[in-house]
């Protein structure tokens, strides 16, 4: 009899062993698990990336090698034209990978370059406060009032004569260009949330250990910030990525012959009476781009913030 | 509220003194002039060009003329288009902008608040769904993948519509019904979605409890006030949602070939006449503030919380 009320006793005790306490990041892994369209997104985006880095390596055509024989050749199994040829006889397949390549690495990027400075001038603004941080905030208000796209047409006409012929000084061009416009949110976002947390024990507890301010900063500020920084990037990736298009659907963002899904739909509307194929599939990549980052994003925002469900 | 007022226009004049500094010397430092032409004309002729419109001066003496010229209402004249002046191209180009921006943005507000509210209402039931899911479509189609389909449709297969530009110089329905609805589409995504998530937030709150607990139907409770706090977030976005309606209206004008300023800027930009650059972005510049603080008052009067002291 004993012994099995110690048994009892022991299983009560390894149960409540089992019980762990859950973090709010748990609960938010949880929730984003249970997120059909979020995770079937993630997923479908990491085959594109994969396709779009390792895609042309195996692929067997280049994708500025002009087939003159081919040109504007439908989707065939032919030669392996699967997606048929554009109007200078290039095979389609490869450059759509390319032109996602482009794309993603601009999206990238650039949002990398808006989520550095972002942090970085919220942060600071938002723990210094006082004048500090009305004047820096004052700066982003006025730069929020300028037409961006024109200084970032401005900026893409300067340097064109500058850049032609050297893609990557090109794309980097884009990459600086649109990653100086998209900052100015990301350092609202977070200098709000500084605010918030300034208040906060663990801040004076450092404060009065006498932690400098730019340790706190990068060790207590920035690592609470990341849940709506984390949603935010998300996002501005799709975003990024339909300015740059944007751009190139103007002629004045990556050169011929590399290519992005931009400039690709942008030939693709000129030749769409004669050839819809080279219209409908960058229009398709892109959307199915921008449909995975706004779910995955949407569903971030949902699992780390839930009240709208 | 006349603080108010004054205290706005009072952080205005330096920020549209930045853009126009900032647009001057950025376009000076393109490459290239407005008078390098196809057929090269003699150098004598280019100088006395040049001259005429101060370029042989020193870039800041020039600064300073076109200060000068502006602060008498001045544009000055293009210096592409020998006979017109820029306040000319902008009084042609305009009202077609005007006229695009405008009707979008008003079907987007009536489309996107209908939808957003009715899927607030249908709160997780497919109505909802099915809202969100076109939503997110709307977000992740660009404009310049839907115009051009939309065009191939209505246009070219069915014949039902015009497909570019105007009715000889006039601006009518039928070729203003493929662009405005263009660019309306993302913006309607986006309208809704701000709609139905602040919608939720209202509908949960404690007033809305007593207005249903009283006894009112529930078409004069969603109507009489929840309609009234939930639009408030909307107000907000307006302002910037007109300077996304600029950027897409770029892009739509090249599109439908239609001459409103948008094209003009980038064709300005790209052929150096810079008069008339600096005048689009100085109107754009005056157009954002103006808006942002339309918005804002209506913001004020909507919102019996916020006071302008």
């Amino acid at each position: 009899m004993l012994g099995t009320s110690q048994n009892a006793h022991k299983e009560e005790l390894m149960e409540q062993a089992a019980i762990q306490g859950r973090s709010l990041w748990d609960d938010a892994r949880t929730r984003l698990m249970r997120n059909r369209a979020a995770v079937t997104s993630f997923i479908l985006l990491s085959i594109i990336t994969v396709l779009a880095i390792a895609g042309p390596w195996v692929w067997p055509h280049e994708y500025d090698h002009v087939y003159k024989l081919n040109v504007g050749k439908a989707p065939t199994t032919e030669q392996w034209f699967v997606f048929g040829t554009d109007s200078q006889g290039r095979d389609l397949f490869v450059r759509l990978l390319y032109g996602l390549r482009v794309s993603l690495a601009v999206g990238v990027v650039a949002t990398f370059v808006s989520l550095v400075i972002g942090v970085i001038w919220g942060a600071t603004a938002g723990y210094i406060g006082g004048k500090v941080d009305e004047l820096m905030m004052r700066i982003v208000d006025t730069l929020y009032a300028m037409p961006f796209i024109f200084f970032v047409i401005i900026l893409m006409v300067v340097f064109k004569d500058f850049t032609t012929g050297k893609p990557a000084l090109n794309i980097l061009l884009i990459f600086v260009a649109i990653g100086a416009v998209e900052w100015l949110t990301m350092a609202r976002i977070v200098r709000g949330q500084t605010i918030a947390l300034k208040g906060k024990e663990f801040i004076e507890a450092a404060e009065a250990a006498g932690v400098r301010p730019f340790t706190i900063i990068r060790r207590h500020i920035v690592p609470n910030v990341l849940g709506p920084v984390v949603v935010y990037v998300t996002l501005t990736i799709p975003s990024v990525i339909l300015a740059e298009s944007f751009l190139s659907f103007l002629g004045l963002g990556v050169q011929e012959p590399l290519t992005s899904l931009g400039k690709l739909i942008a030939s693709g509307a000129q030749d769409m009476e004669t050839m819809p194929w080279t219209l409908m599939f960058p229009a398709i990549a892109m959307m199915v781009t921008l449909f995975c980052f706004n779910f995955i994003g949407d569903g971030l925002r949902d699992a780390i913030d839930p009240k709208d469900r | 509220m006349f603080g108010f007022l004054l205290r706005r226009l009072f952080v205005a004049i330096p920020t549209v003194f930045l853009i126009i500094t900032l647009a001057f010397f950025l376009m000076r430092a393109a490459p290239g002039s407005p008078f390098d032409l196809e057929r090269p004309i003699p150098e004598a002729i280019k100088a006395r060009l040049a001259a005429k419109f101060h370029l042989d001066k020193p870039i800041t003496i020039q600064f300073g003329y076109y200060l000068k010229d502006l602060s008498k209402g001045d544009l000055g004249p293009s210096m592409k288009y020998k006979d017109k002046t820029v306040s000319n191209i902008i009084a042609e180009g305009f009202p077609v902008s005007a006229t695009l921006g405008l009707s979008a943005i008003t079907l987007a507000v009536i489309i996107g608040s209908l939808l957003g509210g009715f899927a607030a209402l249908r709160q997780n039931q497919s109505g909802d769904y099915a809202v969100m899911g076109l939503a997110m479509t709307g977000i992740s189609i660009p404009p310049f993948v839907t115009g051009p389909v939309m065009a191939l449709i209505f246009g070219l297969y069915l014949g039902w519509l015009p497909t570019a530009g105007l009715d000889r110089g006039q601006i009518t329905f039928t070729h203003l019904l493929l662009p405005v609805i263009t660019l309306a589409l993302p913006q309607i995504a986006i309208i809704s979605r701000l709609m139905r998530a602040s919608m939720i937030e209202t509908l949960r709150s404690n007033y809305i409890r007593t207005a249903y607990a009283k006894g009112l139907p529930s078409y004069a409770v969603v109507i009489r006030h929840a309609l009234r706090a939930a639009v408030l977030p909307l107000i907000s976005y307006l302002g910037p949602a007109t300077a996304a309606l600029l950027t897409g209206s770029i892009v739509v004008e090249q599109i439908f070939a239609l001459p409103g300023i948008g094209r003009q800027f980038v064709m300005g930009a790209l052929q150096r006449d810079y008069t008339v650059v600096m005048g689009v972005v100085i109107l754009y510049a005056t157009l954002i503030i103006v808006l942002n603080l339309v918005a804002d008052l209506l913001y004020g009067f909507l919102d019996p919380k916020v006071r302008y002291d």
